[in-house]
């Protein structure tokens, strides 16, 4: 194939790449610096509130994978205690359903993204662990309450812009860099 | 002496990297020239067409989302027209909107995966790639501040879309489509020109328009051959049809066209968002519809154009909670079928290039 004047579109295209020299990064480096991830996250737990729950079990009907395993037996009050909760995470795929089926609003999703385990026994969640915890937050998935009081989520779109006088919280965060954003 | 030759058998694959998932090719070769293309496909099966057998519709939904998983928006939004369609379920007007501001971000986001994919398969090693990873990035920040997740949205909802959007989302996506069309540009200039990808695309692996027509092609594969064939315009569905746009096709259908096409769609697609922001009304995000559906008994085929093509879901329903059967007509592996075609006669590294330039998705192609 030939060329009327070989290399111009080369050069152009160099001109591009070249141009990225003087650009800011966008990338973050992950294990020291974290983004803010969405107020909405699926993140990869559920948290359970055993003082709302009424052992109805309209989650564990909805889990298209059968995940949410309930035992429960009537108590003194005509009221169902819950014996058991179990939720195999490892095979959950987080699509949400239990939590948008709630009408008590008694599980909610995580906010963690970092919950890798050595073994497979580990990912079965028990009632204990389902738990509010230190690190088993809730995230606003179909929880508008939660949603409002959690902190707005770092948009790669605003990566070099600032957002009101004030840079996103990401973008501080990246200054002890010697080439920040 | 003549020197006896033999045809060469040679496997491509299951590993390759820039295809989106595990697909084996096993060519036949004379020399280094292709003669023969089989597909040995499934290794990706998940049976999710039996699955779906024992599921409630509303159940399917997140299922959808592993078909095609660079687009899953479009895979939710096929399934709950097809599902709406059976039921006769109306949809709030919001939620349409909603659903296509949804449908063509998706569409911006798999073009920009496919062409950078496409220019890895070429030798540009990764630099296109993580320049459109830019762009999609920002796209996949938008998807998770709607739904919560960023590959497998689980969005729609039969009767609507599962939450309405939260109020920074508005400002960024115009800010996204104010500066898109710069960014567009900006791959033309370093890409369209290049006289290594003019080279290497312009003339290969040409499809022609009866053959794209008869192998059922469709997508990007099948308007790259000069076919106008747009299921947005051939057969409306949703409101595509209060939009303008326009349908870009190629001339002859070789590599390049099929490149090019997707650079053109992403403009398309930023013009419809443009125009669907400007028209967003307010109201309801989703319509009351009871959580376990019985539609009444019948079959349905609903389908929408995908970014890959026509993607098609054929329900059968015998007015229980679950599909009596739940077929997909996935368009990579129609458009799969014409790879041979574009195959045969044109050098290994070639044969490359066209399969990257079908855009594969091998979570579809097996399902």
């Amino acid at each position: 194939m030939k060329f009327e004047r070989y290399g111009i579109g080369i050069a152009k295209g160099m001109a591009v790449t070249f141009k990225h020299l003087f650009r800011a990064p966008i990338t973050v480096q992950y294990p020291e610096e974290k983004l803010i991830v969405s107020r909405r996250i699926r993140g990869n737990e559920l948290v359970w509130y055993p003082d709302k729950c009424t052992g109805c079990a309209t989650c564990a009907k909805s889990c298209p994978q059968g995940n949410i395993e309930i035992a429960t037996h009537v108590g003194d009050k005509n009221n169902y205690v819950v014996d058991k909760f179990e939720v195999d995470t490892g095979r959950c795929m987080f699509c949400g359903l239990c939590v948008e089926a709630c009408p008590f609003d008694a599980l909610a999703m995580g906010i963690s993204y970092e919950r890798a385990q050595h073994r497979r026994k580990q990912l079965v969640l028990s009632k204990e662990e389902l738990q509010l915890s230190d690190v088993r937050q809730p995230s606003g998935y179909a929880r508008p309450r939660i949603e409002a009081s959690l902190p707005k989520q770092s948009l790669l779109i605003y990566w070099d812009k600032e957002e009101g006088g004030q840079k996103l919280s990401w973008l501080g965060l990246s200054k002890k860099r010697g080439r920040g954003v | 002496m003549a020197i006896r030759t033999e045809p060469f058998i040679l496997n491509m694959g299951p590993q390759h990297p820039s295809t989106h998932g595990v697909l084996r090719l096993r060519v036949t070769l004379d020399g280094e020239v292709v003669t023969d293309v089989e597909l040995v496909m499934g290794y990706l099966h998940r049976g999710i067409e039996k699955l779906g057998e024992n599921r409630t519709y509303a159940q399917i939904i997140p299922l959808t989302d592993r078909l095609d998983y660079v687009a899953s928006m479009t895979n939710n939004f096929a399934y709950v027209l097809a599902v709406e369609k059976l039921a006769g379920i109306e949809v709030p007007e919001r939620a349409e909107y909603l659903r296509i501001i949804m449908a063509e971000m998706m569409r911006i986001a798999n073009h920009l995966m496919a062409v950078g994919f496409f220019l890895n398969d070429l030798g540009a090693m990764m630099t296109p790639v993580l320049y459109m990873w830019r762009e999609r990035e920002k796209l996949l920040d938008l998807f998770e501040m709607v739904c919560g997740q960023r590959l497998t949205y689980n969005y729609m909802r039969i009767g609507g879309v599962s939450h309405d959007i939260p109020e920074e989302f508005l400002p960024a996506l115009k800010r996204f489509v104010a500066e898109m069309p710069g960014f567009i540009d900006e791959y033309d200039r370093l890409l369209s020109q290049n006289e290594v990808l003019l080279a290497r695309t312009k003339g290969v692996g040409i499809l022609p328009k009866d053959t794209a027509i008869n192998t059922a092609a469709s997508g990007p594969v099948l308007r790259a051959s000069d076919v106008k064939w747009d299921i947005r315009r051939a057969d409306p569905y949703s409101i595509y049809d209060r939009f303008d746009f326009e349908i870009p096709v190629g001339t002859v259908g070789d590599c390049y066209d099929r490149y090019w096409v997707r650079m053109q769609e992403m403009r398309q697609s930023v013009r419809i968002l443009e125009q669907a922001i400007a028209q967003l009304p307010e109201g309801e995000a989703c319509a009351k519809v009871p959580q376990l559906l019985r539609p009444p008994v019948g079959e349905v085929y609903g389908h929408i154009e995908a970014p890959k093509g026509e993607l098609g879901f054929h329900l059968v329903s015998d007015n229980s909670i679950a599909p009596y059967r739940f077929h997909i007509r996935a368009p990579t592996l129609i458009n799969m079928t014409a790879l041979k075609d574009m195959a045969i006669g044109w050098k290994v590294a070639d044969l490359i290039i066209i399969l990257g330039s079908i855009d594969v998705c091998l979570g579809e192609i097996d399902r």
